[in-house]
Parts: structure tokens; sequence; C-alpha cells
């Protein structure tokens, strides 16, 4: 059977309020094959829902992120993607990954975990102070990521309203026009612009410094690159982690038989984070489509030259050939080697910083509170790559 | 000349980084990378994986050298 045979199903499957996942790729899963799907905009893709398909597919050379950005690529927003390091291959991509892996590796990481409890400890401090109920997402979620990566990377933490606007615009799906993506994109780019201009002034102890004088001395990268690797660092360095906090303590109190093994055993807290990783679908769909250079053959069809494959990631993360009862939430699950962080060479840059900043949100959160509860109505982002709480109110 | 390749199964995280860019030096089993030849002639991509290896389980030496991950 050849693409062009199949009807393709519209996609994303997932529902943009929530955190479930579709049933929809239940059944692909079982069925030989991958399945065809078109999304608001572009052509049809592929659809890889097992995770054997998913570590192919991502890990593989031959198959290009570079190449989406010449097509007409299947996406859920209008302006089409040119998501900068993401829309990169080897060697481009590895001449800008290697400029700015080292400040990311579990290493250089953990250095910043005393911080991070600290800062965890005194928004915990701030919300006693203040009383019940409190916004776990504006007081807590977001205040954590945003310190750490506008310190690591050099940029203001005061200036969060401003670049919170853009970043939100910047992860929006269908809710904004191309031209409006367009001009949300270079007001990022202008501000990060002026803060770049700055750091050439005077240089700092940060990571745009860093950037910076690896393109004016070492010529390794193009102004442009060096624009959208900062605006990219400040965008995922935040929005992913903010939403996750959040979405892992709303999955918690749904599970409170797993909540209450956590707190009794806080050793716990780096498989829960790991295992909350893998349950969560973050996405209402897959992103970021691979094109195949050359035929392959991915879960018994053949991709042709040229096609493009969208990985589900979610449903490999629930795939029964892979992890038993997939559907259950077991915060001491073992071998968890889940595709949330994604795999192969856009394996997420901040994974070990992440996975830093969830473990410790939690931790200090669930010990603090030991009444957490969810204290009305949660608000959702609806239209973003990522989904979860806008607004989630809690009390203890 | 001749490179070594070393990595730590214990560090390695199964990222697929080092697959994915040097996939004619390094493969990717279920749980970890290992390198295809543990001695490889010099290649600037041993040390492109190393220092991109999000859980810094590659090692690259000459002789008694670590030459990567670079400092």
């Amino acid at each position: 059977m050849t693409a062009a045979d199949i009807e393709p199903l519209t996609y994303p499957f997932n529902e943009a309020i929530g955190l479930g996942i579709s049933e929809t790729y239940e059944q692909a899963q079982v069925t030989d094959g991958l399945i065809r799907v078109r999304m608001a905009y572009g052509e049809p893709a592929w659809l890889v829902t097992r995770y054997a398909d998913a570590r192919l597919v991502l890990g593989d050379r031959r198959f290009s992120r570079a190449e989406a950005v010449h097509r007409d690529a299947p996406r859920q927003g209008e302006l089409r993607q040119d998501a900068g390091i993401l829309s990169m291959d080897p060697p481009d991509h590895t001449r800008l990954r290697t400029l700015v892996a080292k400040a990311f590796t579990v290493h250089q990481v953990e250095k910043l975990r005393p911080a991070v409890k600290e800062l965890a400890e005194r928004l915990l401090d701030e919300l006693e102070a203040a009383g019940p109920p409190a916004d776990l997402v504006e007081d807590y979620a977001l205040p954590i990521p945003v310190a750490v990566i506008c310190r690591l990377l050099g940029v203001p933490t005061e200036d969060r309203p401003q670049f919170r606007v853009w970043s939100d615009a910047a992860l929006s799906t269908s809710s904004l026009t191309a031209e409006e993506s367009e001009a949300n994109r270079e007001k990022l780019r202008a501000y990060m612009g002026q803060l770049i201009a700055h750091h050439r002034v005077e240089p700092q102890d940060d990571l745009m410094t860093a950037l910076i004088e690896a393109r004016d001395v070492g010529d390794r990268l193009s102004e442009l690159e060096l624009v959208d690797l900062c605006v990219g660092l400040l965008v995922a360095g935040h929005e992913t982690t903010a939403t996750q906090i959040p979405n892992f303590v709303y999955t918690l109190l749904e599970h409170p038989g797993e909540l209450a093994r956590l707190r009794a055993d806080l050793s716990l807290i780096p498989t829960a984070v790991e295992e909350l990783m893998r349950f969560v679908p973050l996405g209402s769909g897959a992103g970021f489509p691979r094109y195949a250079t050359e035929d392959i053959e991915v879960g018994g069809t053949l991709v042709r030259a040229g096609e493009p494959v969208l990985v589900a990631v979610g449903a490999a993360n629930r795939d029964a050939l892979r992890f038993s009862e997939p559907g259950r939430l077991d915060i001491a699950r073992q071998g968890n080697q889940h595709l949330g962080f994604g795999h192969g060479v856009h394996h997420c840059l901040g994974a070990p910083l992440a996975r830093l900043e969830l473990q410790e949100a939690l931790r200090a959160l669930i010990t603090r509170f030991p009444g957490l509860r969810l204290a009305g109505d949660i608000e959702w982002k609806t239209q973003m790559l990522v989904r979860g709480p806008r607004s989630m109110p809690v009390g203890w | 000349m001749t490179w070594h390749i070393e990595i730590d199964k214990h560090q390695c995280m199964a990222s697929g980084m080092c697959a994915g860019i040097a996939p004619e030096l390094f493969a990717l089993d279920d749980d970890h990378a290992r390198p295809l030849s543990p001695d490889v002639p010099p290649d600037e991509r041993a040390l492109d994986a190393a220092d991109s290896c999000p859980a810094m389980a590659i090692t690259v030496t000459d002789g008694e050298q670590v030459v990567g991950p670079r400092p």
C-alpha cells in the first residue's frame, strides 16, 4: 500500500484540554504498518505510534529535520516553522549543539541543585505567608525555571512579563495568523538582539557571553543563529518545565495512592519524575516532522524518500510492547527508557536541567504541603504545542 | 596514531545523540550506546559526540591523554 491509497485521518487526536491520550493511538499500535494523518496545514504524513519505530525515526540520520524547512510540512499553525536548531541536521546542527551542550550536561547542571532547592523553598514560604489558595502555575511552576534559565543565559528575570507573552505566542499553534506569528518572532529577536548588544559591551559570566565569544572570536555561528539560539534557549528553557510541574502535580493528585507512596519514600523522587515524563502526554499531538531521505521501512510500511513522518512520543511512551502495564502510573518503574525528552540528535538539550528542576519542585511542594489539593477549576491552555494548566488554584 | 573511545554504560542514558551525530562511529543498542570500534583513526566527529553527550558518558583518549570531551 502506498501513501496515495490511504485517506488520512485528521490530526492531532488528543483533546486540547486535560492530559488524556486518544484511544486511536492504541488501535494504531496494534495495526500493521503506519497510519496516514493530515494536520490543519501542510501535506499529509505517516504517523509513528510504536516505541521501536519512534526510536528508529528519531535516531536515524536518514530522517531529516532540515528538509522540512523547504517543504509544505505538516503543522498546526499557518506559519511555516523554521525552528532554529530543531530544524537542522548534522553537521550544521552539531556545530551549534556543541556550543551549548557543555552548559547542560548532568555534571554541570548538578551544581545548580542547591540554588533550585533554595528557590523552591523561598517560593513556598511566600505562598504560606500569603495563605491559600495560590495559583500553582504563576506563583510556583513558572518562577522556578524562569529564574534558572534567565541566570544561566543572562536575561533579566524582571523582564518575565514581557517575554512571557512572546514566548507563549511562539509556542501557540492555530491561534495566530502567519503575520501575527511572524511579528511575534521578530519582537523576540529584537528583544534578544538588544540583550546581546548589551552583553557585547559588558561581558558577563553567562551563556550568552560565551556564545557571543564563539561568534565574534571563533566565527562558529552567524549573528542570526546567535540570536535564534538565545531565543530558543529562553523559550524552551522555561515553558516546558513550567508546564510539566503542574501537570505532574495534577497527575499525582489524580493518583492519590502513588502520591502517598512518594510522600512515604522521597527516595523515589527521581524514578517518579521519569515515570511522570513517560506517563504524561505533553503534546496535543506530534510535531516537528522528519523527512525520509531514502526509502526506509518503518513498522511494516515502506516510507518513500521525500515523505514526512510524525512521531507520537506520548503514544510510544504507552507502547505495551516496551512498557508493562503502560497505562498504569508506577512511580518506582524500573528500566524506564521513555522518549519524553525525545531521542537522537535533537534529544532535549535541557533534559538534565529539567529533571533537576522537576525533582526539586516536586519534592519541596509535596513535603511542605501534606494536604495539597485542588482549590478550584483548572484553566487549561488551548492551542499550544504543549498541554497543561494556564492556571491551577491549589490549597493545603 | 589511534584514538580510543570508551562509553561508561552506567552513565549512558541511551539518548541516541552519539549514534545520530556519528553513525560511522557509534551504535545504539536497547539500553546503551557502544562504539562500533573502540580504536579509531583521529576523527573530529568522535569529539563532537563526546561534547554533545548529555550524560557525559563518552571519553576519547589519545594514548594517555584525554582529547574528548574537549574542555
